[in-house]
């Protein structure tokens, strides 16, 4: 690391902890509110940042997270039609031909009358989720979970490899299902079908293995898993540690995302989770003999975007226990949304990225122009 | 530096052990070259030498190999991965990671090189192999010669100190397999790596060879190049023609065998190859098999071939070249229906082949393709040629009769995985055949083929034409085009290059001519065949 790397001018891939920590917090605040003001605008600030900060040329898949978060908020309305219940409500806007069901499932019912009430409330919850949603995308299309997957624990060297191979691979076997299925037209048959199916898998999985032992044998003698003279019980110590250090950590994040059974359940189990996962980052990585080719800089940047995310996610956190008035904004009777000043000024807060983080250095050159316009564009953008 | 005592390899699943009573001794700096037909234990051979064998494969290993002094039957392949780098045949089969520098790094990261010291060998690496302009790209979006440069560049950048190779240039164009190869040579004269390398194509490597070391039937014998060709199972044709012409010592280059062809040149001077001269373009009597107007075909968004046109007709061998990626294999799919015409058409024998049901398709149309397993979902031969019976519904027993013509020595109980390459080519063009189609396509038939079997290939393709069928092979092996070929079709980028008889195109161009021509230039032979006909032809009598 160099003090350049300091400096967000200098146009680099940002260290993709720093993108997810910034989507969390961005999440957090998002599952704080049903404010559909305020989640519209988590979703335009993710957008955003993605279309500023996105790396030219790689992987987008922020546009099917948008796609999913709809798919989840049309369900919700659905299922709300469907079968009703939850919120209770006067305004009713239709009615479907109700089928009786059986006494003693109280609560559940199918068809009947649809109120305006229910039918809020439930894109509102639909609109919550895809809001966490657009938040995931954004993170995945910012750093892919690839290159996060390089920053695994030692201890867990072995899981973040297997993880990066199945990456690989099933793109891979798509691939091969499809050559092997035109295949089967040359030989008159169609490839549809269960019977087609079974015979299909046959040299399907038999590539797949086949190509699993080719990659085992280059691994291998490629020096994987080389002699690390570490004893066994510091080993499993360090895996001990860095297991429960993670599971600390994610239901930590739990707590804090969902809120509603303990909301200080969350924060000291995230923070003792911490703790004890970085204590086995520093009891593993000491014992870890294999090294890292050019590990992104953790510098003053990834402070500011890591900073930003958690400002949003931590304000509107406050907001939401201070019962700040349009958090949650009531659907019985139903009412406008207001948006409530504050919280909108935390969620803005992570759109400073947008501008103040290093620009990915393909997106810097543009694609078509040269290392002169490269220059430009950082006197440009100071 | 590597030391072979006594070795003999046997796995527990075959009669006969795979190598036996080895004795070789590689010393540093030596580019060693090892030849020998197919399963003749080549690729094993390799694999012994950083302990894949028996570590990884299993099998019993007799003998002593040391590398650099360390005993393979004590130091596992991860062990010996600072001094030996392997490098196999698919490059894309070996990738661990995604990114060229990533996979660059992947190994020296294994070994703990340091940080800045990585940094700087990677840097090297991409210039020592010409990588740097694609440093940042996914592995996959690049073509098959810096495929397998990268590959060969994730060994070298950990140092090691003997380079294996097992047939690295087998899936490449031409142009693409001498990238490869100008590579290596330099890495053998700059850094005096010690290089092991089997290769099919002896006609792009023995002339780099310090010695060749020929496995056959288990056994190995090491010498020197030329003494070695001279009795080898299996050698390029150059060699060929120096054995016809008794040249001594024998030429292993083309610029050795042009010295020495003054005499053969004049001796044949103003006469020409008795071919069986096809005419190109026939009577429009008949339909061609195969016609493709103005032919656009898309692969995702990207047009792959932008406005083809190309005929094959009944009796005419055509193949297809041009370098990876150019079109060759969507041009063999469009032509069996497995890609549709964006615009523009193609027929076989007068239909859409998109348009037609699998079961109408086999009887106009036969593709064997690129992997010939694709084809193969039986679990012995004799299953599966009765299954391809029934799928072409040709009479019981069609598919056999064809392959014991194809290849004779195939066993009824075998597994199709467990044929040699050669083998397994004759099953998938034999169930393929049995559906009688007019159209046979063959995509990069000869990839891990030895000559024996190529010269089986090349006969039974020879009598498919002479029965009228017509056939179309995409291929990138020259020698093969000159052997097979009526007319040759060069495509780039999706067009059509050069469309013309087989020793026109062939003799014009550097890149396409076969090693026989080039010594004979200007003289029009293409095939040590043609030559040996010729020579025993008395000569036309002067007008």
């Amino acid at each position: 690391m160099t003090l350049a790397h300091h400096d967000y001018r200098l146009p680099r891939l940002l260290h993709p902890a720093a993108w997810w920590a910034w989507a969390i917090g961005l999440a957090m605040a998002a599952n704080r509110t049903t404010n559909p003001l305020l989640l519209t605008l988590i979703v335009v600030v993710a957008a955003y940042v993605v279309a500023a900060r996105r790396e030219l040329g790689a992987a987008s898949p922020f546009g099917a997270f948008l796609r999913l978060g709809l798919l989840a908020i049309t369900l919700r309305v659905v299922f709300q039609v469907l079968l009703g219940g939850g919120t209770p409500g006067r305004t009713v806007l239709f009615t479907l031909p109700e089928i009786p069901l059986p006494s003693g499932s109280s609560g559940v019912r199918l068809g009947g009358p649809v109120t305006l009430e229910g039918v809020l409330a439930a894109t509102y919850e639909g609109a919550r989720l895809a809001a966490v949603l657009a938040c995931i995308g954004a993170a995945n299309t910012l750093a892919s979970p690839r290159r996060l997957l390089r920053y695994v624990p030692a201890t867990l060297y072995e899981v973040g490899t297997a993880l990066v191979v199945a990456l690989t691979y099933a793109p891979q076997l798509v691939d091969d299902a499809r050559r092997v299925r035109v295949a089967r037209r040359l030989r008159g048959h169609g490839g549809r079908g269960i019977r087609e199916l079974a015979r299909l898998a046959v040299p399907v999985l038999d590539s797949a293995l086949e190509r699993s032992l080719n990659l085992a044998a280059s691994m291998e003698s490629r020096g994987y898993g080389r002699s690390v003279h570490r004893d066994a019980r510091s080993r499993r110590q360090a895996t001990a540690l860095t297991l429960a250090g993670l599971s600390g950590v994610i239901a930590g994040v739990y707590g804090l995302l969902d809120g509603s059974p303990a909301p200080l359940l969350g924060l000291p189990l995230l923070i003792v989770g911490s703790v004890a996962a970085t204590a086995s980052l520093a009891v593993g990585a000491r014992r870890d003999p294999r090294s890292r080719y050019r590990p992104d800089p953790w510098a003053t940047p990834e402070w500011l975007v890591l900073g930003c995310g958690v400002a949003a996610g931590v304000l509107m956190l406050v907001a939401a226990q201070r019962g700040v008035p349009g958090m949650v904004v009531q659907t019985s009777p139903a009412e406008w949304p207001i948006l409530p000043w504050l919280p909108a000024l935390g969620v803005l807060v992570a759109l400073v990225p947008a501008w103040l983080s290093p620009l990915p250095p393909l997106r810097a050159i543009g694609p078509f122009d040269g290392l002169q316009d490269e220059l430009q564009d950082v006197g440009a953008t100071s | 530096m590597i030391r072979f005592e006594d070795v003999g390899v046997r796995f527990d699943d075959r009669r006969e052990p795979v190598l036996r009573g080895v004795d070789l001794r590689v010393d540093e700096g030596e580019m060693v070259l090892v030849v020998g037909s197919t399963g003749s234990g080549k690729s094993t051979l390799l694999r012994c030498v950083n302990g894949l064998v028996p570590h990884f494969s299993g099998g019993t290993l007799s003998g002593r190999i040391t590398v650099d002094g360390r005993d393979t039957r004590t130091h596992r392949p991860r062990d010996l991965a600072d001094i030996v780098g392997v490098v196999g045949q698919d490059p894309v089969a070996a990738f661990v990671t995604d990114t060229v520098e990533e996979e660059l790094a992947y190994g020296m990261e294994s070994l703990g090189v340091t940080g800045d010291v990585m940094r700087r060998r990677v840097e090297e690496t991409l210039d020592l192999l010409g990588l740097a302009d694609v440093r940042q790209r996914t592995l996959r979006t690049l073509s098959g010669g810096q495929q397998q440069r990268v590959a060969i560049g994730g060994v070298l950048a950990a140092h090691p100190r003997i380079l294996v190779l097992d047939e690295p240039t087998s899936a490449l164009d031409p142009v693409a397999a001498e990238e490869v190869l100008a590579a290596l040579t330099r890495l053998v004269h700059d850094l005096g790596l010690t290089v092991l390398l089997a290769e099919h194509r002896l006609e792009r490597v023995v002339q780099y060879a310090d010695r060749v070391v020929v496995v056959q039937n288990g056994r190995v014998r090491a010498d020197l190049p030329a003494a070695a060709m001279a009795t080898s199972p299996v050698s390029p044709p150059v060699v060929d023609l120096g054995r016809l012409a008794g040249w001594s010592p024998l030429p292993l280059s083309v610029r050795d065998a042009r010295r020495a062809a003054g005499p053969i040149r004049l001796q044949l001077a103003g006469r020409t190859p008795v071919r069986v001269v096809k005419p190109v373009h026939p009577s429009r009597q008949h339909t061609a098999l195969l016609s493709a107007r103005a032919l656009v075909v898309n692969r995702g968004r990207r047009a792959v071939l932008r406005g083809i046109d190309l005929e094959v007709n009944p009796g005419e061998i055509v193949a297809l070249m041009g370098r990876n990626g150019s079109g060759k294999s969507t041009l063999l799919a469009a032509a069996c229906g497995q890609l549709p015409a964006r615009l523009g058409s193609v027929r076989t024998g007068g239909l859409d082949p998109a348009s037609l049901k699998p079961r109408q398709l086999v009887q106009h149309v036969g593709l064997v393709p690129q992997d010939p397993g694709l084809l193969l979902y039986g679990e012995t031969v004799s299953g599966e040629c009765r299954a391809a019976d029934t799928d072409m519904h040709a009479a019981p027993g069609t598919t056999r009769t064809i392959l014991a013509h194809l290849a004779p020595d195939v066993e009824d109980n075998t597994h199709p995985r467990d044929l040699s390459e050669g083998q397994r080519l004759a099953l998938a063009l034999a169930v393929v055949l049995a559906g009688k189609p007019p159209l046979v396509l063959l995509d990069e038939p000869t990839r891990g083929l030895d000559y024996g079997a190529k010269t089986r290939l090349v006969a039974s393709l020879r009598l498919l034409a002479a029965e009228q069928h017509g056939v179309l092979v995409a291929t990138h092996d020259v020698e093969l085009v000159a052997e097979l070929a009526d007319r040759v079709v060069v495509i780039a980028d999706g067009e059509v290059v050069t469309d013309g008889p087989t020793d026109v195109v062939l003799a014009g161009s550097p890149a396409f001519a076969p090693q026989v021509a080039k010594v004979m230039h200007p003289q029009p032979w293409l095939t040590v065949a043609d030559v040996a006909a010729a020579l025993v032809q008395p000569p036309p009598l002067a007008v």
